[in-house]
C-alpha cells in the first residue's frame, strides 16, 4: 500500500527538484519550513520526530534541501516530511506538508474491529509496522 | 437624496394620538452617525407605487424596531430614542428604478447576546409583509465587535479542523452519496468506503437523508463508519463522512449525534431549515464533543435567490458563523446552482477572513470585523467535475471543500476511480501553482500531463470535457469595480 498522508502523495514521489520548488514557495509565503520523520505512520500520529527545529532564519531552498539530503542519510528507511508553518495570526499553524521520503515497502495497516453493544464496533487501525519496536520497524529494507 | 433635514416631530406632539409618519416619528435621522456598538442593516426597499421613498424606508426602521401603526403614549415609559433603529441614510440603487438602498442602525440593546433568533425576529420579522413595500431585501449587515463577541462562533474553525484531519495546503475533497434517496444503508457504506478509498477526504450524506423506511438512521451510521474505518486502514489518511443528524426533535438530533460521536465519526451535519435556534444548540455539541459541524443551507433559495425581495446569502453566512457552524455550502461559480463569481467572492470572505472590508463590487457593503471568531470552511457542491480544477482553485481559493458528487460517482470506471482522478487533479493543479506556473491558463496542460500516468482522470477529462452551466446570474453586485484610468 501507499500512505496517502500530505499534499502530493497521490502523484509519483517528487523529484529533488519539485522538492525545492515547494520549499521555495514556503519561503516566499514567509513560512518556516520544517523537516520530520517517524515510522509510526499511524493516521493520528500527530508528532513526529524534529529533524532540528523548524528553519525560522533559513530563507534559502538550497540550504533546506541539504538538511533534507542530511536527514535522509540517516533516516532515510522511515516517512520524513516537510511541512511550511505560518505564524501569522488568525492561523499559527501548518500551512502545507507533503512526504518527501518513505520507506520501500510499505505493509500498511491493520484493521481491528471489536464488536460491542448491539451492532457497534468498535475500530482501531495499527500499522503492522508497530510489531516492532521504534527503530527497527523498517531498518532491514 | 437630498433630504437631510431630521423632521422628527419633538415634545409633547409627538405623542399626540392618531397616525403620524414614521419619518416624523424618529424614524428617519440624516444626520445620525452610527455608533461603532449599532447593529446596521442594508436593506433593498421597493416601495409601492406613490409611496415616498423616505417614508417607506423609515418604516422598515420602525417595524423592524419599535414603531407599530399608531402612536403609543406607552413608549413615554421607555427611552425611546435609544431604542428607536434609525434610517440614516436612503441611496437610489444604481440601475434600478423604483428602488433604495437603506441603511438603518440599530442599538445594541435591542438585541439579546448570543441567540441569532432574536436578532432576525426584529430585523426579518413582521417588517417583509408590510403593505406599503413591494418588496424588502435585506443586502448585508454590520454585526459590531460587541455583538460578535457574544456568540460561540464555529464549533472547530478551519484551522483545527485541518489539524484534526491533518490535511494542509489544498481543498479538501468531498462527495454526496447519490442517489441521495433508496439506498440501502448497506449499499450507502459501499460508496462510501470506495469514494474514501479512491482518494476522497470526506464523503456526505444529502440534505434529506434523515431516517426513512429505505434506511433507517443507525442502519446509515453503522455502515458509513465501517467505510470509513476501512478507508482509512488502507490509506493511512484520516476520513470522514458527514452524518446528517437532521431529525424531527432536538432530543432526536442529540440521540443521533451522540450515537455518530460514539462510532468514532469526525463529523456530523445539519440542514439550514431546522432553524437558527436548533443550529446553535448543535453547535454548543458540536463544540462540547470536538466534533466538526456541518451545515447544507437547504432551503435557503427559497429567500436568498431573487434580487428584490428576501435576505442574501451574505447575511445567511455572517450568521451561520456567528451561530457556529464549521462548513457551509457557498457556492461554487462554474457548477449548476447559482453564483456570480463576484458575489460568491464575497460570501467566502465573510466565511474567512477575520476581518472584511467593504467591497461594493463583491456585494459587501460594510467593514465587519470578526474579532477572531473561528473561520467557518467553505463548501463547493453541484456540478463540479475534475476537468475544472485549476477554474475552481481560482475562484474558490485553498480553504474549501470541493464536493465531487456525481462527478466522482458517475465516473465510468466505478467510484473509487472517480476519486482518484479528483485527486490526482487537485493534487497536480496544486503542485503546479506553488511552482509558480500560470494555472489558470495552463490548466488543460496540466490536467492532461497529470493523466498520462493516471488512467482514471484520462477517463474524466473525456467524459465530462463538455459538461459547463453557463446561465446568467439573478443575483449579482449593483456596484462595477472603479475602472483605473490606464497609465
Amino acid at each position: 500500500m501507499r500512505v496517502t498522508q500530505g499534499c502530493y502523495s497521490f502523484l509519483p514521489d517528487l523529484t529533488d527538484e519539485q522538492i525545492a520548488a515547494q520549499v521555495q514557495y514556503c519561503l516566499d509565503k514567509g513560512w518556516a519550513v520544517n523537516i520530520e520523520f517517524t515510522d509510526d505512520p499511524h493516521p493520528r500520529n500527530t508528532y513526529w520526530d524534529m529533524w532540528g527545529l523548524p528553519m525560522f532564519d533559513l530563507r534559502d531552498a538550497a540550504g533546506i534541501m541539504k538538511e533534507l539530503a542530511d536527514c535522509r542519510r540517516v533516516y532515510g528507511d522511515r516517512y520524513i516530511r516537510m511541512s511550511g508553518f505560518d505564524s501569522s495570526h488568525g492561523w499559527e499553524s501548518v500551512r502545507i506538508s507533503f512526504i518527501v521520503n518513505r520507506p520501500k515497502n510499505e505493509p500498511g495497516f491493520r484493521l481491528e474491529r471489536q464488536e460491542v453493544g448491539g451492532r457497534s464496533v468498535s475500530y482501531t487501525t495499527r500499522a503492522y509496522a508497530l510489531d516492532r519496536p521504534e527503530g527497527e520497524r523498517y531498518a532491514d529494507q | 437624496m437630498n433630504m437631510q433635514q431630521s423632521i422628527t416631530v419633538r415634545g409633547k406632539d409627538r405623542y399626540k394620538s392618531g397616525v403620524m409618519e414614521y419619518k416624523r416619528m424618529g424614524y428617519w435621522e440624516p444626520n445620525y452617525e452610527p455608533k461603532d456598538t449599532d447593529v446596521i442593516a442594508l436593506f433593498r426597499v421597493t416601495p409601492q407605487d406613490g409611496v415616498d421613498p423616505t417614508e417607506a424606508c423609515a418604516a422598515v426602521a420602525g417595524e423592524s424596531s419599535t414603531a407599530t401603526w399608531t402612536v403609543v403614549w406607552t413608549d413615554r415609559l421607555t427611552a425611546a430614542e435609544k431604542y428607536r433603529a434609525k434610517c440614516y441614510r436612503v441611496d437610489p440603487v444604481p440601475n434600478s428604478p423604483g428602488s433604495y438602498f437603506a441603511y438603518i442602525a440599530y442599538d445594541l440593546d435591542l438585541f439579546e447576546p448570543g441567540s441569532i433568533s432574536n436578532l432576525t425576529a426584529s430585523i426579518i420579522g413582521n417588517v417583509f409583509g408590510f403593505k406599503p413595500l413591494k418588496a424588502l431585501r435585506l443586502e448585508d449587515m454590520r454585526l459590531p465587535t460587541a455583538y460578535v463577541k457574544t456568540f460561540q462562533g464555529p464549533a472547530t474553525g478551519i484551522v483545527v479542523e485541518r489539524e484534526r484531519l491533518d490535511k494542509f495546503g489544498r481543498p479538501l475533497l468531498g462527495a454526496t452519496v447519490k442517489p441521495k434517496l433508496g439506498l440501502s444503508g448497506r449499499n450507502y457504506g459501499r460508496v462510501v468506503y470506495e469514494a474514501l478509498k479512491g482518494g476522497l477526504d470526506f464523503c456526505k450524506d444529502d440534505e434529506n437523508i434523515n431516517s426513512q423506511p429505505f434506511m433507517h438512521w443507525r442502519d446509515r451510521f453503522l455502515y458509513c463508519m465501517e467505510g470509513v474505518n476501512r478507508a482509512q486502514a488502507a490509506t493511512g489518511e484520516v476520513k470522514g463522512t458527514y452524518l446528517n443528524v437532521t431529525a424531527g426533535t432536538m432530543e432526536d438530533m442529540y440521540e443521533r449525534a451522540e450515537f455518530a460521536k460514539q462510532l468514532g465519526s469526525v463529523i456530523i451535519m445539519i440542514d439550514l431549515v431546522i432553524g437558527y435556534t436548533a443550529i446553535q444548540s448543535m453547535a454548543k455539541w458540536a463544540r462540547r464533543n470536538d466534533m466538526i459541524l456541518h451545515l447544507h443551507r437547504a432551503g435557503h433559495s427559497t429567500y436568498t435567490r431573487q434580487r428584490l425581495h428576501g435576505v442574501s446569502f451574505r447575511v445567511i453566512a455572517k450568521w451561520m458563523r456567528l451561530a457556529g457552524v464549521d462548513h457551509i455550502h457557498a457556492g461554487t461559480v462554474v457548477g449548476k446552482l447559482e453564483g456570480d463569481p463576484a458575489t460568491t467572492r464575497g460570501y467566502y470572505d465573510i466565511c474567512r477572513e477575520d476581518f472584511n472590508p467593504m467591497t461594493l463590487e463583491h456585494g459587501v457593503f460594510f467593514d465587519q470585523p470578526w474579532a477572531s471568531l473561528n473561520k467557518m470552511m467553505p463548501v463547493a457542491s453541484g456540478g463540479i467535475h475534475a476537468g475544472q480544477m485549476h477554474q475552481l482553485l481560482d475562484h474558490l481559493g485553498e480553504d474549501v471543500v470541493l464536493q465531487f458528487g456525481g462527478g466522482t460517482i458517475g465516473h465510468p470506471k466505478g467510484i473509487q476511480a472517480g476519486a482518484t482522478a479528483n485527486r490526482v487533479a487537485l493534487e497536480a493543479m496544486i503542485l503546479a501553482r506553488n511552482e509558480g506556473r500560470d494555472y489558470v491558463h495552463e490548466g488543460p496542460e496540466i490536467l492532461a500531463k497529470a493523466a498520462q500516468t493516471c488512467t482514471p482522470l484520462r477517463d474524466a477529462l473525456e467524459v465530462w470535457k463538455d459538461v459547463s452551466f453557463n446561465y446568467e446570474s439573478t443575483d449579482s453586485p449593483d456596484f462595477a469595480p472603479t475602472a483605473t484610468p490606464a497609465t
